[in-house]
């Protein structure tokens, strides 16, 4: 699944695949004294990767996806990102390392009602000079790799770049979303319920296109849904409740098997 | 940072709707401030320069505004007379450069009346130091020739040669008329935007001359004096009502005032135009100082529409903000875009209060100089306009901190959550 001409690839030196993400005995609550929302003892996520992970609402699934994406920051333990220790550094930091490594497409309401379809498209590259110069390396410019990202995910008029997002239907606005989280070839991509406002049909589809995206710049896809039934068609897959031990139902049921 | 004021204006453009109203509002707010601040400041310098080049001004013994609004704003009645003996005394001061002797109390429909000699056409000077000019004819010449202000040729319709009968007193209606000598128009002066443009201009001996079969205010029955007679008597004036002094020297001028004030034949007064101008200001000025708070209430009113809007709008735009967030935007890019979208609208709020301003002066600028005599100059910003939307930029960005920093607070604890 990892081709060797990845540039985004981290492999050591023996040829093992590193890492990308990281949690060390990672608890997060909202302020001290309050019971953790989420209590991870230990969670790796390796370069490349495609991993889904099973969260019912409750789960602390939305705390998990700011602490991956450097948003939060757990009062103990560590969140590791591409090396980088998420507790280590400011804020504006996190902000800035999330701009250049990650993308992220929510449940739906993922564009900006404003902007048009190639406006939502390029706006990372507006915050991050990495995305930016990424897209011009692929194919010359934000516009042009948003055509090709568009076009890619089966969104292909020329003139639909133009179109306020209004207009989309769902399925469309969470491919132009998609493009979005691509644009600039961003390390990881962060999926937070992306298909649940699908049909099954389009649902199936929308992976399919995602995958060969992620494949081919090399990109983490950490995929996040309460629909276990999509597990099949992920490298690995994990149940949240069985990793957060501060998690309702379920406790210290340890990291399952990938 | 540009990204997000980018996106800050096209957000706005987004709703035009609603900011497209709340920039009316405070352009409005703006048009009203900036009006009524333009209209102050012309309307006191149109009033400073009713005269001017004046060192003093004597009438009988009264209050230095009451003196000043008889004989220059043509309001209200002399409490008395001045003796053409005293008058004469004092105008011949060593230190005098020149006198003008005016003498009111008769009218013609409403327009008053006032007897004077021919020097002043020469001497009197209004606004910057300007002479009286004319638009027609020249000044009287003849006992009975009249020279009107332009507002009295304009509004009663009366062109050079036409018969002017005036009557005794000064109000619009009078029973009591010299309609036995009639005036004739001889002059019609340029407009000035000041009193002069509603006087009647006679001379001195003019004013004798239709007075001299009347005792006490009214006719002497049977001892008429027809017109023609009258021009053979002695017309030298026996009062006169007030006169304008100009000094050799300004150095004389409190000197002669003490004099004047301290005068044993009569009891009289002398005022500096300028100090009463500003007296009189003062007591006016009440008015234009409410009229000015009212305007900064309503631009208040107007931002706090704005901060209505800008606050009501931000529970919908939470997720735009989570998006914002997830694409790597601070939170001080979030709160960047909420005072973005205040000063954008303050800024177009005022560009086109200002536009509005300008038109608003344009169209009403005939209107009040027919109406008011009055011109409305149209110029460029004064300091203290630059000032006053100076401050309402300020006040729009000090109030986009409101909304600015609840965001600011919201996009800390949603992060990339997204609320709907």
């Amino acid at each position: 699944m990892i081709g060797a001409e990845n540039p985004a690839q981290r492999e050591s030196a023996t040829g093992l695949v590193l890492p990308i993400i990281q949690l060390d005995s990672t608890t997060f609550s909202w302020a001290a004294g309050l019971e953790p929302l989420l209590d991870i003892e230990s969670l790796e996520i390796l370069t490349g990767e495609k991993l889904f992970i099973e969260g019912p609402s409750g789960s602390g699934k939305s705390t998990l996806l700011n602490l991956l994406a450097g948003v939060l920051v757990p009062q103990h333990g560590e969140v590791r990102i591409l090396d980088r220790g998420m507790t280590t550094i400011s804020s504006a930091d996190r902000d800035r390392f999330r701009a250049d490594h990650i993308g992220v497409i929510f449940q739906m309401f993922n564009l900006i009602p404003y902007l048009s379809i190639a406006e939502n498209v390029t706006l990372p590259c507006r915050f991050s000079n990495r995305k930016l110069k990424n897209t011009m390396e692929r194919s010359g410019g934000p516009l042009q790799e948003a055509t090709r990202l568009l076009s890619a995910l089966n969104l292909a008029h020329p003139e639909m770049l133009r179109r306020p997002v209004t207009d989309l239907s769902v399925g469309q606005q969470q491919r132009v979303a998609a493009a979005r989280a691509l644009i600039g070839a961003p390390d990881i991509v962060i999926a937070d319920e992306p298909t649940s406002s699908l049909d099954a049909a389009h649902r199936e589809a929308f992976i399919k296109l995602l995958f060969q995206e992620c494949e081919q710049a090399g990109t983490t896809l950490v995929f996040v849904s309460h629909d276990g039934s999509l597990a099949r068609f992920f490298d690995r897959s994990l149940a949240l409740q069985t990793i957060n031990r501060a998690s309702k139902p379920l406790e210290n049921m340890g990291v399952s098997a990938p | 940072m540009t990204a997000i004021l980018t996106l800050a204006l096209k957000s706005l453009f987004n709703r035009k709707a609603t900011a497209g109203l709340t920039v009316v509002s405070i352009a409005l707010a703006v048009t009203l401030l900036l009006g009524v601040e333009r209209i102050r400041t012309e309307a006191q310098n149109s009033f400073t320069s009713t005269i001017s080049g004046t060192d003093l001004i004597i009438g009988a013994r009264s209050g230095p505004v009451q003196l000043l609004l008889y004989s220059v704003f043509r309001i209200g009645n002399a409490s008395n007379n001045i003796s053409w003996a005293s008058y004469r005394e004092l105008a011949a001061l060593e230190s005098i450069d020149w006198t003008i002797p005016i003498s009111l109390g008769d009218s013609h429909r409403g327009y008053r009346v006032m007897g004077t000699t021919a020097d002043y056409f020469d001497h009197f000077r209004y606004g910057t130091k300007q002479q009286l000019e004319f638009q027609n004819g020249k000044p009287f010449a003849d006992l009975y020739d009249a020279v009107l202000g332009a507002e009295v040729a304009r509004e009663l319709g009366y062109s050079m040669g036409d018969p002017i009968v005036i009557a005794h007193g000064a109000g619009s209606v009078s029973f009591v008329e010299h309609d036995d000598k009639p005036f004739v128009v001889a002059g019609v002066l340029k407009p000035t935007g000041t009193p002069v443009d509603r006087t009647i201009h006679v001379s001195l001996e003019g004013i004798e001359a239709i007075h001299i079969d009347w005792q006490e205010g009214i006719p002497v029955q049977g001892r008429t004096v027809s017109a023609e007679q009258a021009r053979k008597m002695d017309l030298t004036p026996k009062q006169i009502t007030a006169f304008l002094v100009k000094l050799k020297s300004p150095m004389a001028i409190f000197g002669v005032q003490r004099m004047v004030n301290n005068y044993r034949e009569e009891p009289l007064t002398a005022i500096l135009p300028g100090v009463a101008l500003q007296q009189l200001w003062e007591i006016t000025g009440v008015a234009e100082k409410a009229l000015m708070a009212v305007s900064t209430f309503v631009v208040v009113v107007g931002m706090l529409g704005m901060l209505t809007a800008l606050l009501t709008s931000l529970n919908e735009r939470r997720r735009e903000m989570a998006i914002l967030r997830s694409i790597g935007a601070r939170p001080l890019h979030v709160f960047v875009l909420i005072i973005g979208e205040a000063m954008g609208i303050t800024l177009l709020g005022i560009i086109l209060g200002v536009i509005m301003l300008y038109g608003l002066l344009v169209a009403v600028q005939p209107v009040v100089l027919s109406m008011f005599g009055f011109y409305l100059a149209i110029g460029g910003s004064s300091a203290y306009e630059t000032l006053l939307m100076g401050a309402i930029f300020l006040a729009g960005t000090l109030i986009g901190i409101v909304p600015g920093w609840r965001i600011y607070r919201y996009s800390l604890a949603d992060g990339m959550t997204v609320r709907i």
